[in-house]
Protein backbone atom coordinates (compact mmCIF):
# COMPACT_ATOMS: atom_id res chain seq x y z
CA UNK A 1 0.00 0.00 0.00
CA UNK A 2 1.69 3.16 -1.10
CA UNK A 3 -0.30 5.87 0.62
CA UNK A 4 -0.58 6.89 4.25
CA UNK A 5 -3.76 8.66 5.25
CA UNK A 6 -1.99 10.92 7.69
CA UNK A 7 1.59 11.22 8.80
CA UNK A 8 2.38 12.86 12.08
CA UNK A 9 5.82 13.85 10.75
CA UNK A 10 4.18 15.64 7.85
CA UNK A 11 3.89 19.33 8.70
CA UNK A 12 1.77 20.14 5.70
CA UNK A 13 -1.65 18.69 6.57
CA UNK A 14 -4.56 20.96 5.81
CA UNK A 15 -2.55 23.81 4.34
CA UNK A 16 -2.05 22.43 0.86
CA UNK A 17 -3.43 25.55 -0.74
CA UNK A 18 -0.58 27.66 0.66
CA UNK A 19 2.34 25.52 -0.44
CA UNK A 20 4.10 25.65 -3.78
CA UNK A 21 5.89 22.52 -4.96
CA UNK A 22 9.67 22.51 -4.81
CA UNK A 23 9.56 20.49 -8.03
CA UNK A 24 6.89 20.62 -10.75
CA UNK A 25 6.13 16.94 -10.28
CA UNK A 26 5.39 17.21 -6.58
CA UNK A 27 1.62 16.92 -6.41
CA UNK A 28 0.19 18.90 -3.52
CA UNK A 29 -3.06 17.55 -2.13
CA UNK A 30 -5.29 19.76 0.05
CA UNK A 31 -5.85 16.81 2.40
CA UNK A 32 -2.15 16.16 2.81
CA UNK A 33 -2.00 13.11 0.55
CA UNK A 34 0.88 14.56 -1.42
CA UNK A 35 2.72 12.60 -4.06
CA UNK A 36 5.82 12.59 -6.15
CA UNK A 37 4.66 12.03 -9.70
CA UNK A 38 6.45 9.97 -12.26
CA UNK A 39 5.81 8.29 -15.57
CA UNK A 40 5.57 4.67 -16.56
CA UNK A 41 6.20 3.57 -20.13
CA UNK A 42 3.50 1.31 -21.50
CA UNK A 43 5.95 0.01 -24.06
CA UNK A 44 9.02 -0.94 -22.00
CA UNK A 45 7.74 -0.62 -18.40
CA UNK A 46 10.43 1.88 -17.38
CA UNK A 47 9.45 4.07 -14.44
CA UNK A 48 10.98 7.53 -14.29
CA UNK A 49 10.64 10.63 -12.22
CA UNK A 50 8.48 13.44 -13.53
CA UNK A 51 7.52 13.84 -17.15
CA UNK A 52 9.37 13.59 -20.45
CA UNK A 53 8.41 14.19 -24.05
CA UNK A 54 9.30 10.62 -24.93
CA UNK A 55 10.48 7.54 -23.07
CA UNK A 56 14.20 7.89 -22.29
CA UNK A 57 14.55 4.12 -21.96
CA UNK A 58 13.10 3.01 -25.30
CA UNK A 59 12.50 6.20 -27.25
CA UNK A 60 8.78 5.58 -27.77
CA UNK A 61 6.52 8.59 -28.18
CA UNK A 62 3.12 8.80 -26.48
CA UNK A 63 3.79 5.76 -24.31
CA UNK A 64 4.34 7.49 -20.97
CA UNK A 65 1.53 7.37 -18.43
CA UNK A 66 1.48 9.48 -15.28
CA UNK A 67 1.87 7.49 -12.08
CA UNK A 68 2.14 8.32 -8.40
CA UNK A 69 5.52 7.05 -7.25
CA UNK A 70 5.46 4.87 -4.15
CA UNK A 71 6.31 6.55 -0.87
CA UNK A 72 8.58 3.76 0.32
CA UNK A 73 11.77 2.15 -0.83
CA UNK A 74 15.32 1.10 -0.05
CA UNK A 75 18.55 3.08 0.02
CA UNK A 76 20.75 2.06 -2.93
CA UNK A 77 23.60 4.47 -2.16
CA UNK A 78 24.29 7.37 0.14
CA UNK A 79 26.97 9.86 1.11
CA UNK A 80 27.37 12.13 4.09
CA UNK A 81 28.00 15.65 2.81
CA UNK A 82 30.23 17.74 5.03
CA UNK A 83 31.09 20.59 2.71
CA UNK A 84 28.70 22.14 0.25
CA UNK A 85 27.77 25.48 -1.26
CA UNK A 86 27.88 28.57 0.97
CA UNK A 87 24.85 28.60 3.24
CA UNK A 88 24.10 24.88 3.02
CA UNK A 89 23.59 23.26 6.41
CA UNK A 90 26.00 20.38 6.83
CA UNK A 91 26.47 17.59 7.55
CA UNK A 92 23.52 16.01 5.80
CA UNK A 93 22.91 12.66 4.17
CA UNK A 94 22.26 12.52 0.44
CA UNK A 95 20.50 9.27 -0.45
CA UNK A 96 19.60 7.41 -3.61
CA UNK A 97 16.41 5.45 -3.07
CA UNK A 98 15.01 2.63 -5.18
CA UNK A 99 11.31 3.20 -4.70
CA UNK A 100 8.96 0.27 -4.37
CA UNK A 101 7.10 -0.07 -7.62
CA UNK A 102 9.82 1.59 -9.66
CA UNK A 103 11.76 4.79 -9.97
CA UNK A 104 15.00 5.78 -8.28
CA UNK A 105 15.06 9.16 -6.58
CA UNK A 106 17.76 11.26 -4.92
CA UNK A 107 16.85 13.01 -1.71
CA UNK A 108 17.90 14.05 1.76
CA UNK A 109 17.59 11.67 4.71
CA UNK A 110 15.95 13.35 7.67
CA UNK A 111 15.23 12.32 11.29
CA UNK A 112 18.61 10.61 11.26
CA UNK A 113 21.93 11.58 12.82
CA UNK A 114 24.22 12.06 9.78
CA UNK A 115 27.20 10.90 11.76
CA UNK A 116 25.71 7.59 12.83
CA UNK A 117 25.97 4.31 10.99
CA UNK A 118 23.44 3.79 8.21
CA UNK A 119 22.58 0.10 7.88
CA UNK A 120 23.01 -1.42 4.43
CA UNK A 121 19.76 -1.56 2.41
CA UNK A 122 17.99 0.64 4.95
CA UNK A 123 14.31 0.94 4.07
CA UNK A 124 12.92 4.45 4.02
CA UNK A 125 9.63 6.28 3.71
CA UNK A 126 9.03 9.41 1.67
CA UNK A 127 7.45 12.29 3.53
CA UNK A 128 6.60 15.82 2.53
CA UNK A 129 7.50 18.82 4.64
CA UNK A 130 7.76 22.56 4.56
CA UNK A 131 11.29 23.07 3.25
CA UNK A 132 11.60 26.30 5.23
CA UNK A 133 12.21 28.21 2.02
CA UNK A 134 9.81 30.83 0.71
CA UNK A 135 9.17 32.02 -2.81
CA UNK A 136 9.07 35.69 -3.75
CA UNK A 137 5.39 35.85 -2.76
CA UNK A 138 6.21 34.44 0.66
CA UNK A 139 4.66 31.04 -0.01
CA UNK A 140 6.45 28.03 1.43
CA UNK A 141 8.01 25.41 -0.82
CA UNK A 142 6.88 21.87 -0.10
CA UNK A 143 9.53 19.26 -0.69
CA UNK A 144 9.90 15.50 -0.25
CA UNK A 145 12.39 13.92 2.12
CA UNK A 146 13.19 10.42 3.26
CA UNK A 147 13.08 9.10 6.81
CA UNK A 148 14.12 5.68 8.07
CA UNK A 149 11.20 3.25 7.93
CA UNK A 150 9.38 3.01 11.19
CA UNK A 151 10.40 6.45 12.43
CA UNK A 152 7.03 7.96 11.51
CA UNK A 153 3.94 7.31 13.62
CA UNK A 154 1.53 4.67 12.22
CA UNK B 1 39.44 6.86 -40.39
CA UNK B 2 42.33 7.67 -42.73
CA UNK B 3 45.75 8.20 -41.20
CA UNK B 4 45.75 11.39 -39.19
CA UNK B 5 48.60 12.71 -37.10
CA UNK B 6 49.35 14.95 -34.18
CA UNK B 7 52.35 16.98 -35.33
CA UNK B 8 52.58 19.48 -32.48
CA UNK B 9 51.24 19.46 -28.94
CA UNK B 10 51.85 21.31 -25.69
CA UNK B 11 50.24 22.70 -22.59
CA UNK B 12 50.87 25.70 -20.36
CA UNK B 13 51.81 25.19 -16.71
CA UNK B 14 48.56 24.77 -14.80
CA UNK B 15 48.18 27.38 -12.10
CA UNK B 16 45.61 28.57 -9.58
CA UNK B 17 44.15 32.04 -10.14
CA UNK B 18 46.29 32.89 -13.14
CA UNK B 19 44.80 36.35 -13.56
CA UNK B 20 44.44 35.61 -17.29
CA UNK B 21 41.28 34.97 -19.27
CA UNK B 22 40.40 31.62 -20.84
CA UNK B 23 41.20 33.09 -24.26
CA UNK B 24 44.63 34.28 -23.12
CA UNK B 25 45.38 30.89 -21.59
CA UNK B 26 44.22 29.17 -24.78
CA UNK B 27 46.26 31.51 -26.96
CA UNK B 28 49.40 30.74 -24.98
CA UNK B 29 48.83 27.01 -25.39
CA UNK B 30 48.08 27.47 -29.09
CA UNK B 31 51.39 29.24 -29.66
CA UNK B 32 53.28 26.57 -27.73
CA UNK B 33 51.74 23.84 -29.87
CA UNK B 34 52.47 25.75 -33.08
CA UNK B 35 56.07 26.35 -31.94
CA UNK B 36 56.32 22.64 -31.19
CA UNK B 37 55.98 21.91 -34.89
CA UNK B 38 57.43 25.13 -36.27
CA UNK B 39 54.14 26.32 -37.76
CA UNK B 40 52.21 29.58 -37.65
CA UNK B 41 48.54 30.35 -37.14
CA UNK B 42 48.61 31.31 -40.82
CA UNK B 43 49.10 27.62 -41.68
CA UNK B 44 46.00 26.54 -39.79
CA UNK B 45 42.76 25.93 -41.67
CA UNK B 46 40.30 25.56 -38.79
CA UNK B 47 40.21 26.04 -35.03
CA UNK B 48 38.34 23.87 -32.54
CA UNK B 49 38.22 25.38 -29.09
CA UNK B 50 37.04 23.54 -25.99
CA UNK B 51 35.81 25.59 -23.03
CA UNK B 52 32.91 25.20 -20.61
CA UNK B 53 32.86 28.03 -18.09
CA UNK B 54 32.94 30.81 -20.71
CA UNK B 55 31.30 28.89 -23.54
CA UNK B 56 28.94 31.75 -24.34
CA UNK B 57 31.86 34.13 -24.96
CA UNK B 58 33.29 32.67 -28.20
CA UNK B 59 36.62 31.76 -26.68
CA UNK B 60 37.94 30.37 -29.99
CA UNK B 61 37.43 33.65 -31.80
CA UNK B 62 39.03 35.47 -28.87
CA UNK B 63 42.08 33.22 -29.22
CA UNK B 64 42.41 34.25 -32.85
CA UNK B 65 42.02 37.85 -31.72
CA UNK B 66 45.15 37.24 -29.62
CA UNK B 67 47.28 35.49 -32.23
CA UNK B 68 45.94 36.07 -35.74
CA UNK B 69 42.46 36.73 -37.09
CA UNK B 70 42.85 34.65 -40.20
CA UNK B 71 39.12 34.24 -40.80
CA UNK B 72 39.27 30.46 -40.49
CA UNK B 73 36.24 28.49 -39.29
CA UNK B 74 36.01 28.36 -35.50
CA UNK B 75 33.97 25.80 -33.62
CA UNK B 76 33.54 26.33 -29.89
CA UNK B 77 32.97 23.09 -28.04
CA UNK B 78 31.35 22.52 -24.68
CA UNK B 79 30.86 18.92 -23.62
CA UNK B 80 31.35 18.79 -19.85
CA UNK B 81 34.34 16.70 -18.78
CA UNK B 82 34.79 15.52 -22.38
CA UNK B 83 35.16 19.07 -23.73
CA UNK B 84 38.85 18.93 -24.63
CA UNK B 85 38.61 15.44 -26.06
CA UNK B 86 35.58 16.45 -28.11
CA UNK B 87 37.33 19.51 -29.53
CA UNK B 88 40.24 17.27 -30.46
CA UNK B 89 37.88 14.72 -32.03
CA UNK B 90 36.11 17.36 -34.09
CA UNK B 91 39.48 18.39 -35.42
CA UNK B 92 40.18 14.78 -36.40
CA UNK B 93 36.82 14.58 -38.13
CA UNK B 94 37.51 17.75 -40.12
CA UNK B 95 40.78 16.34 -41.40
CA UNK B 96 39.39 12.83 -41.89
CA UNK B 97 36.54 14.23 -43.97
CA UNK B 98 39.04 15.85 -46.26
CA UNK B 99 37.84 19.35 -45.42
CA UNK B 100 41.17 20.45 -44.00
CA UNK B 101 44.81 19.32 -43.94
CA UNK B 102 45.91 21.20 -40.82
CA UNK B 103 43.77 22.15 -37.85
CA UNK B 104 44.42 23.51 -34.38
CA UNK B 105 42.56 22.14 -31.38
CA UNK B 106 42.69 23.96 -28.06
CA UNK B 107 41.26 23.41 -24.61
CA UNK B 108 41.28 26.21 -22.05
CA UNK B 109 39.62 26.79 -18.73
CA UNK B 110 39.79 29.59 -16.21
CA UNK B 111 38.11 28.55 -12.99
CA UNK B 112 36.62 30.73 -10.30
CA UNK B 113 36.74 29.54 -6.67
CA UNK B 114 34.41 27.13 -5.02
CA UNK B 115 32.39 24.07 -5.94
CA UNK B 116 31.00 23.88 -9.44
CA UNK B 117 27.40 25.00 -9.23
CA UNK B 118 24.38 25.14 -11.49
CA UNK B 119 22.71 28.53 -11.94
CA UNK B 120 20.14 29.43 -9.30
CA UNK B 121 16.53 28.54 -10.04
CA UNK B 122 14.30 31.39 -11.23
CA UNK B 123 11.83 30.69 -8.40
CA UNK B 124 14.64 30.96 -5.87
CA UNK B 125 14.35 27.45 -4.44
CA UNK B 126 17.73 26.14 -3.31
CA UNK B 127 17.87 22.42 -4.04
CA UNK B 128 21.13 21.65 -2.24
CA UNK B 129 20.47 19.81 0.98
CA UNK B 130 16.76 19.46 0.16
CA UNK B 131 17.01 17.10 -2.80
CA UNK B 132 20.15 15.45 -1.57
CA UNK B 133 23.36 17.00 -2.84
CA UNK B 134 24.03 18.33 -6.31
CA UNK B 135 27.73 18.94 -5.77
CA UNK B 136 30.16 16.99 -7.91
CA UNK B 137 32.05 15.56 -4.91
CA UNK B 138 28.76 14.15 -3.60
CA UNK B 139 27.90 12.72 -7.01
CA UNK B 140 31.17 10.82 -7.16
CA UNK B 141 31.02 9.85 -3.51
CA UNK B 142 27.63 8.24 -4.10
CA UNK B 143 29.02 5.97 -6.78
CA UNK B 144 32.10 5.29 -4.65
CA UNK B 145 29.87 4.15 -1.82
CA UNK B 146 27.83 2.02 -4.20
CA UNK B 147 31.11 0.41 -5.26
CA UNK B 148 32.00 -0.14 -1.62
CA UNK B 149 28.66 -1.85 -0.96
CA UNK B 150 29.24 -4.28 -3.83
CA UNK B 151 32.97 -4.91 -3.49
CA UNK B 152 33.91 -3.88 0.03
CA UNK B 153 36.15 -1.06 -1.24
CA UNK B 154 37.54 0.91 1.69
CA UNK B 155 38.13 4.60 2.33
CA UNK B 156 41.83 3.79 2.46
CA UNK B 157 41.80 2.14 -0.95
CA UNK B 158 40.13 5.16 -2.51
CA UNK B 159 42.58 7.46 -0.74
CA UNK B 160 45.56 5.62 -2.24
CA UNK B 161 44.49 6.89 -5.67
CA UNK B 162 45.21 10.45 -4.53
CA UNK B 163 48.57 9.43 -3.03
CA UNK B 164 49.56 7.96 -6.40
CA UNK B 165 48.41 10.91 -8.47
CA UNK B 166 50.07 13.50 -6.29
CA UNK B 167 53.24 11.43 -6.50
CA UNK B 168 53.01 11.52 -10.30
CA UNK B 169 52.60 15.29 -10.15
CA UNK B 170 56.02 15.65 -8.55
CA UNK B 171 57.45 14.49 -11.91
CA UNK B 172 55.42 16.96 -13.94
CA UNK B 173 56.83 20.50 -14.08
CA UNK B 174 53.51 21.73 -15.49
CA UNK B 175 51.34 20.43 -12.63
CA UNK B 176 49.79 23.15 -10.47
CA UNK B 177 50.76 21.42 -7.25
CA UNK B 178 53.79 19.17 -6.97
CA UNK B 179 53.76 17.81 -3.46
CA UNK B 180 53.75 14.30 -2.07
CA UNK B 181 50.70 13.58 0.07
CA UNK B 182 51.14 10.55 2.34
CA UNK B 183 48.11 8.32 2.89
CA UNK B 184 47.51 9.56 6.44
CA UNK B 185 47.46 13.15 5.23
CA UNK B 186 45.00 12.35 2.42
CA UNK B 187 42.63 10.56 4.79
CA UNK B 188 42.89 13.26 7.44
CA UNK B 189 42.29 16.21 5.13
CA UNK B 190 38.90 17.90 5.28
CA UNK B 191 36.06 15.50 4.47
CA UNK B 192 33.96 16.90 1.65
CA UNK B 193 31.49 14.05 1.05
CA UNK B 194 32.40 10.64 2.39
CA UNK B 195 34.72 9.10 1.32
CA UNK B 196 36.21 11.94 -0.75
CA UNK B 197 38.39 14.26 1.32
CA UNK B 198 39.72 17.55 -0.01
CA UNK B 199 42.95 15.91 -1.18
CA UNK B 200 40.89 13.34 -3.09
CA UNK B 201 39.14 16.04 -5.10
CA UNK B 202 40.59 17.79 -8.13
CA UNK B 203 41.17 21.46 -7.42
CA UNK B 204 40.13 24.58 -9.30
CA UNK B 205 42.97 25.53 -11.60
CA UNK B 206 43.53 27.54 -14.75
CA UNK B 207 45.09 25.71 -17.66
CA UNK B 208 45.20 25.19 -21.38
CA UNK B 209 46.54 22.70 -23.91
CA UNK B 210 46.62 22.57 -27.69
CA UNK B 211 47.35 20.10 -30.46
CA UNK B 212 48.02 20.57 -34.17
CA UNK B 213 46.42 17.82 -36.25
CA UNK B 214 47.57 17.08 -39.79
CA UNK B 215 46.61 14.83 -42.65
CA UNK B 216 49.37 12.50 -43.80
CA UNK B 217 49.82 14.58 -46.93
CA UNK B 218 50.31 17.76 -44.91
CA UNK B 219 52.66 16.06 -42.45
CA UNK B 220 54.82 14.82 -45.33
CA UNK B 221 54.70 18.12 -47.19
CA UNK B 222 55.88 19.96 -44.07
CA UNK B 223 58.59 17.44 -43.24
CA UNK B 224 56.95 16.55 -39.95
CA UNK B 225 56.49 12.79 -40.37
CA UNK B 226 59.51 12.05 -38.16
CA UNK B 227 57.69 13.56 -35.18
CA UNK B 228 54.11 12.79 -36.19
CA UNK B 229 52.03 10.63 -33.83
CA UNK B 230 49.26 8.69 -35.56
CA UNK B 231 45.83 8.79 -33.99
CA UNK B 232 44.46 5.26 -34.07
CA UNK B 233 41.04 5.94 -32.56
CA UNK B 234 38.88 8.63 -31.10
CA UNK B 235 35.48 7.59 -29.82
CA UNK B 236 32.71 9.53 -28.15
CA UNK B 237 29.66 8.19 -26.36
CA UNK B 238 26.83 9.65 -24.31
CA UNK B 239 25.13 8.01 -21.37
CA UNK B 240 22.72 5.24 -22.24
CA UNK B 241 19.53 5.07 -20.18
CA UNK B 242 19.91 3.40 -16.79
CA UNK B 243 17.01 2.94 -14.38
CA UNK B 244 18.73 4.94 -11.62
CA UNK B 245 19.91 7.82 -13.77
CA UNK B 246 17.59 10.40 -12.22
CA UNK B 247 19.43 9.94 -8.94
CA UNK B 248 22.71 8.17 -9.56
CA UNK B 249 24.69 8.83 -12.72
CA UNK B 250 26.23 5.63 -14.07
CA UNK B 251 29.65 6.61 -15.35
CA UNK B 252 30.70 3.04 -16.00
CA UNK B 253 28.16 2.27 -18.70
CA UNK B 254 29.12 5.25 -20.84
CA UNK B 255 32.85 4.80 -20.20
CA UNK B 256 32.91 1.08 -20.86
CA UNK B 257 31.05 1.34 -24.13
CA UNK B 258 33.39 4.08 -25.29
CA UNK B 259 36.48 2.11 -24.33
CA UNK B 260 35.19 -0.91 -26.26
CA UNK B 261 34.62 1.18 -29.37
CA UNK B 262 38.09 2.72 -29.09
CA UNK B 263 39.79 -0.65 -28.66
CA UNK B 264 37.89 -1.99 -31.67
CA UNK B 265 38.66 1.02 -33.85
CA UNK B 266 42.33 0.94 -32.90
CA UNK B 267 42.57 -2.86 -32.99
CA UNK B 268 44.24 -2.96 -29.56
CA UNK B 269 43.37 -4.40 -26.17
CA UNK B 270 44.26 -3.24 -22.67
CA UNK B 271 47.27 -5.55 -22.67
CA UNK B 272 48.79 -3.49 -25.50
CA UNK B 273 48.77 -0.23 -23.58
CA UNK B 274 51.92 1.17 -21.98
CA UNK B 275 50.35 4.34 -20.58
CA UNK B 276 46.81 5.32 -19.62
CA UNK B 277 45.78 8.84 -18.82
CA UNK B 278 42.60 8.53 -16.82
CA UNK B 279 40.35 11.35 -15.71
CA UNK B 280 40.61 11.54 -11.92
CA UNK B 281 38.17 14.26 -11.04
CA UNK B 282 37.73 12.48 -7.71
CA UNK B 283 39.61 9.52 -6.26
CA UNK B 284 36.44 7.41 -6.24
CA UNK B 285 35.86 8.10 -9.95
CA UNK B 286 39.27 6.87 -10.97
CA UNK B 287 39.02 3.62 -9.10
CA UNK B 288 35.61 2.89 -10.59
CA UNK B 289 36.91 3.55 -14.10
CA UNK B 290 39.64 0.93 -13.85
CA UNK B 291 37.15 -1.82 -14.51
CA UNK B 292 36.00 -0.05 -17.67
CA UNK B 293 39.47 -0.43 -19.14
CA UNK B 294 38.87 -4.15 -19.59
CA UNK B 295 36.66 -3.13 -22.48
Amino acid sequence: MQVKETNSQDSSIGVGHIFVPALPHILIDPNGDHALMGSRCSSCAAVIEGERLGCPACGERSSLEAVRLFRSGRIAAHTVVYRSYPGAKTPFVSVVVDLDGGGTIRGTLRDFDPLSELPADQRVEMIFRDSGQRNSAGRPFLCYYFVPEGSTAP
Amino acid sequence: MSDIYIVGIDMIPFVRKSGRTAAQLGAEAALLALDDCGLSIRDIEALYCGNVMRSHLMVGQRILHEIGETAIPVVNVSNACATGATAFREGLIGVSAGLYDLVLTVGAEQMDSGLLALPGRPDGFVEEGELGSLTTPAMFSLIGNEHARHFGTTFEQFAKVAVKNHHHATFNPKAAIRRETPLEEVMASEMIAFPNTKLMCSINTDGAAAAVIASEAAARRLGLMNRAIRVRASELTSGAYTPREDALTDFNVVTQSCVRRAYEAAAVGPEDLALIELHDCFATAELLHYICLDG
